[in-house]
């Protein structure tokens, strides 16, 4: 077991510089100048060299990937280019609050996707399945930003029940106020995706043999649930850890609609400045998140599952 | 040069007597006797305006919702663009020299600001006499003297300052091209040395902004901490600064100048990129001010009650032409032909009548816009004459490509606009290809000219530009010096004429002769047409109806200090 997950710990080092790779050189192929950030355009050709220089962007490519690299494994992800604040504690101001609004969207979206997948199970074929589907499908399809902008003017603009700008300040329950309106736009997608995983694999297991031989021992609709949620778990799982890690990296379009300070409205902002350090440093924490967060879903997994271990 | 020439057109007007003990050497001769015996204290106390009545009405807690992702640098040199100049340059500090943005119907003229008069010396032009204002104070109670300006400059200009700051210098080096040496004369008077001689140093002078060295060094000489903590002379202090969420203003009391004291309690700065969110926020009562609502919601917020106000600003929405070999537009019967072919009035339609028909690189009542030959107007009989006389017609089209974006910074709606010209253009026989760029890609390619690969062959390019002054409105587009990679002569445009009367500007400093002279630059440059001169923009904004003491200046740049909200 533990050097299972040494091995798996091992294996996110290439695929950590692999991202790290990949990130910082589609940064430097996108169409801009890095330091149009912060030089007017009529900059003359000294000043530019000199700004470059005072960034260290004169350097050869190469010699700045691994400069940068090198710094990063230690922690330290540079300066902002655009404000000269420290990358990394920009990055930890803004997973905060995408932490919140994930963990709010997550518990939403789970929670009514596991009891609608499990209705619609328990219902297959019925209205209430084909309710429930079609709202799943309703929220894996619906584009996201657009049902935020919907909802922004429904609830803010015409009903005026709830604000819809930034993560308020306050008491609890002021904040909270502030969080209903992106968690549920961000709830949807998790909403629908785990309402047909849950759907799909209760079916399956319901018409599965040891449920029927379940059945004929006499073991009632309680026990029964108990054995199938347990088998149903893995894949579950799975599936919640997949869309909580994309809940974390938060939703760029959504955080702007609700101007939400958290890393989808910071990489909005740093791709717009193309305040590179920013950019690069937002990109690596997002997916070495994704990549820790996978590894926990796999340990859970062999935890909850022991056919995963033997394998 | 315009500044001297419009203190002459507002004298009589409220600003007098700081007019006259502002004006340069041109004025000096006429004024300079007054000028002289005005002492500063006396200024503010001569000039009056209503300022007693809105305090009566001031107060209240403004939220402006900006169009940046960021609250921009607080520590001197903003970054954001003209925004950031706008909302924590301008509010938050002072320059030696800046604009009166207190009048709607003019384009908004410089006014001395922590200078209180300059001259420049007769044996070398290059150096130019400040005097400095007297009993000003930072937010911090230091006080703001020669020192304090030397310290600034060597902020963004001296490398080897131990308080040279890249990032500040980044924002404003570019700006003062005019700027090489500072030298302290006396508490209150600095000497500043430029490159060549050049009047336009002063135009460019508003960029500057003095913070406060002693509470720099008493926050352990760190900029960083300093933006946390900022301290300037301005009519604001910042009371608190939350990264990319607000900005919060208050007013300064011990604000020097007395016309600009603030009135409203509290201003807060909110950050909202998005522009359906930032008219939502509006409408939904979480801001009381939006900058640059979509132009699609300004018929809707007027009608639930919003005040939107626009004003015609320093700005210009043109097509810069190349003069390579082979470009059709090295041609002035086309060129003209061109600006004579296009309606602007139905592009104005287009776009909710949120625009001024252009009819040369200033705004039509710019008083530097002289009296061109050639006037700019519709009138497609005569386009189609000129192309006759150029040997094209409807069967033998002129063929020309341009660059355009679908978007970008300042662009107005640019995709929907160059399809209007591209039709009506074709009616008289020019036919139009796009190649549509990235915005970030149409913009970078402007330094790299017309005979770059990335131009691809473009006969022309489509960026807006700020045309507030002599150098940002012309040197740098049609001066043969600016071509790339020096300036934005993208398409290297020569004509010597026009460099004589740039040269001759830079020469002039007297008031008068300057404007006379700035005038028959930008009549040559009408007659000659190396642009499409197509519209102005107007910086729509919307705001709650009971926002009042607002005054939308012709100008990229407007004054929050008046403004109050009425509870």
């Amino acid at each position: 077991m533990l050097l299972y997950i040494c091995r798996r710990i091992v294996y996110t080092v290439p695929i950590a510089l692999a991202v790290a790779v990949v990130c910082f050189s589609l940064v430097h192929l996108a169409p801009g100048d890095p330091l149009s950030a912060v030089l007017p355009a009529d900059a003359s050709a000294e000043v530019v060299e000199r700004i470059s220089r005072a960034y260290g962007m004169d350097r050869p490519l190469p010699v700045q990937f691994f400069s940068w690299l090198g710094r990063a494994v230690q922690g330290d992800l540079g300066v902002s280019v655009a404000t000269g604040r420290s990358v990394s504690a920009e990055i930890s101001r803004a997973l905060g609050s995408t932490f919140v609004l994930a963990l709010a969207a997550a518990f939403l979206g789970f929670v009514f996707g596991t009891v609608f997948g499990t209705l619609a199970a328990f219902f297959q074929g019925r209205w209430n399945d084909k309710l429930v589907t079609g709202l799943a499908l309703f929220g894996v399809s619906v584009p996201h930003y657009w049902l935020g902008l919907l909802l922004v003017i429904i609830f803010s603009v015409q009903l005026d029940w709830l604000p819809s700008l930034g993560a308020g300040s306050g008491s609890w329950v002021n904040r909270l106020r502030y969080l209903i309106l992106p968690a549920v736009t961000m709830s949807f997608i998790p909403m629908g995706i785990v309402t047909r995983t849950v759907r799909s694999t209760v079916a399956e297991l319901l018409g599965s043999e040891f449920v029927t031989s379940l059945r004929a021992r006499g073991l009632g609709g309680g026990s029964i649930a108990k054995h199938v949620a347990k088998n149903a778990a893995p894949t579950v799982l799975a599936v919640m850890g997949l869309q909580f890690g994309y809940l974390l990296g938060g939703s760029i379009l959504v955080e702007t609609v609700f101007s939400w300070p958290g890393t989808g409205y910071l990489l909005n902002g740093a791709i717009f400045q193309r305040d590179i350090p920013l950019l690069q440093g937002i990109i690596l924490t997002l997916s070495m998140f994704f990549v820790g967060l996978n590894l926990l879903v796999d340990i859970l997994q062999t935890l909850f599952d022991p056919r995963v271990r033997r394998s | 040069m315009r500044p001297y020439s419009q203190f002459l057109t507002a004298i009589g007007r409220r600003r007098f007597i700081k007019f006259a003990s502002g004006i340069g050497v041109g004025l000096a001769l006429s004024l300079g006797g007054l000028a002289a015996c005005q002492p500063a204290a006396e200024v503010n106390d001569t000039a009056t305006n209503g300022a007693a009545e809105a305090e009566a009405a001031g107060g209240g807690t403004i939220r402006i919702g900006m169009t940046a992702s960021d609250i921009p640098l607080t520590g001197g040199a903003p970054n954001s663009g003209f925004e950031g100049t706008r909302f924590t340059g301008m509010t938050l500090y002072d320059a030696l020299v800046t604009w009166d943005l207190s009048d709607a119907d003019q384009t908004a003229p410089l006014v001395p600001q922590l200078a209180t008069s300059w001259s420049v010396d007769e044996d070398d032009p290059r150096v130019w006499t400040f005097n400095l204002r007297e009993g000003v104070t930072f937010h911090d109670g230091s006080e703001f003297n020669a020192d304090a300006v030397v310290f600034n400059f060597e902020k963004i200009f001296d490398e080897d300052a131990p308080h040279y700051d890249a990032r500040q210098s980044a924002q404003v080096v570019a700006r003062i091209p005019a700027y090489e040496s500072i030298r302290k004369v006396d508490d209150y008077t600095v000497e500043i040395t430029t490159v060549t001689p050049t009047s336009l140093l002063i135009n460019q002078l508003p960029f500057m902004f003095f913070s406060s060295p002693a509470h720099y060094e008493a926050l352990g000489e760190d900029w960083s901490a300093f933006e946390e903590d900022p301290s300037g002379t301005g009519p604001f202090m910042l009371e608190e600064l939350v990264p990319r969420e607000r900005a919060v203003l208050v007013p300064n009391p011990n604000y020097w100048d007395e016309n600009r004291m603030a009135m409203a309690d509290r201003i807060e700065l909110i950050p909202i990129p998005e522009a359906t969110t930032r008219s939502n926020a509006l409408l939904a009562g979480e801001v009381d001010w939006i900058e640059a609502p979509p132009a699609d919601t300004l018929a809707m917020l007027e009608s639930r009650g919003f005040t939107v106000t626009s004003n015609g600003y320093p700005h210009l929405w043109p097509w810069q032409f190349s003069f390579l070999e082979g470009s059709p537009w090295t041609d002035q019967r086309i060129r003209q032909a061109a600006n004579l072919a296009i309606n602007r009035e139905e592009i104005q339609a287009l776009l909710g009548g949120n625009m001024v028909p252009a009819e040369g690189i200033l705004l039509p009542d710019d008083p530097a816009f002289g009296n061109p030959s050639f006037e700019v107007r519709y009138d497609p009989d005569a386009a189609m004459e000129l192309l006759e006389e150029a040997g094209y017609g409807p069967d033998n089209p002129v063929e020309v490509k341009m660059l355009i974006s679908t978007s970008g910074s300042g662009q107005m709606q640019p995709q929907a606009m160059n399809e209007v010209i591209q039709q009506q253009l074709a009616e008289v026989g020019i036919n139009v290809e796009f190649e549509v760029l990235v915005w970030e890609s149409l913009f970078d390619n402007w330094r790299q000219g017309a005979d770059h690969p990335d131009s691809r062959g473009a006969h022309g390019t489509n960026i807006t530009f700020a045309t507030h002054d002599p150098f940002v409105a012309m040197v740098r587009f049609i001066y043969s010096e600016s071509a790339p990679p020096a300036s934005l002569n993208w398409g290297y445009y020569s004509n010597p004429e026009v460099d004589e009367l740039i040269e001759e500007l830079q020469m002039t400093f007297d008031a008068d002769e300057n404007l006379a002279v700035y005038q028959r630059l930008h009549e040559t440059l009408v007659e000659d047409a190396p642009f499409l001169f197509v519209a102005h923009d107007v910086g729509p904004r919307a705001m709650r109806s009971e926002i009042g003491g607002f005054v939308q200046a012709k100008s990229w740049f407007q004054d929050i200090t008046p403004i109050f909200l009425a509870e």
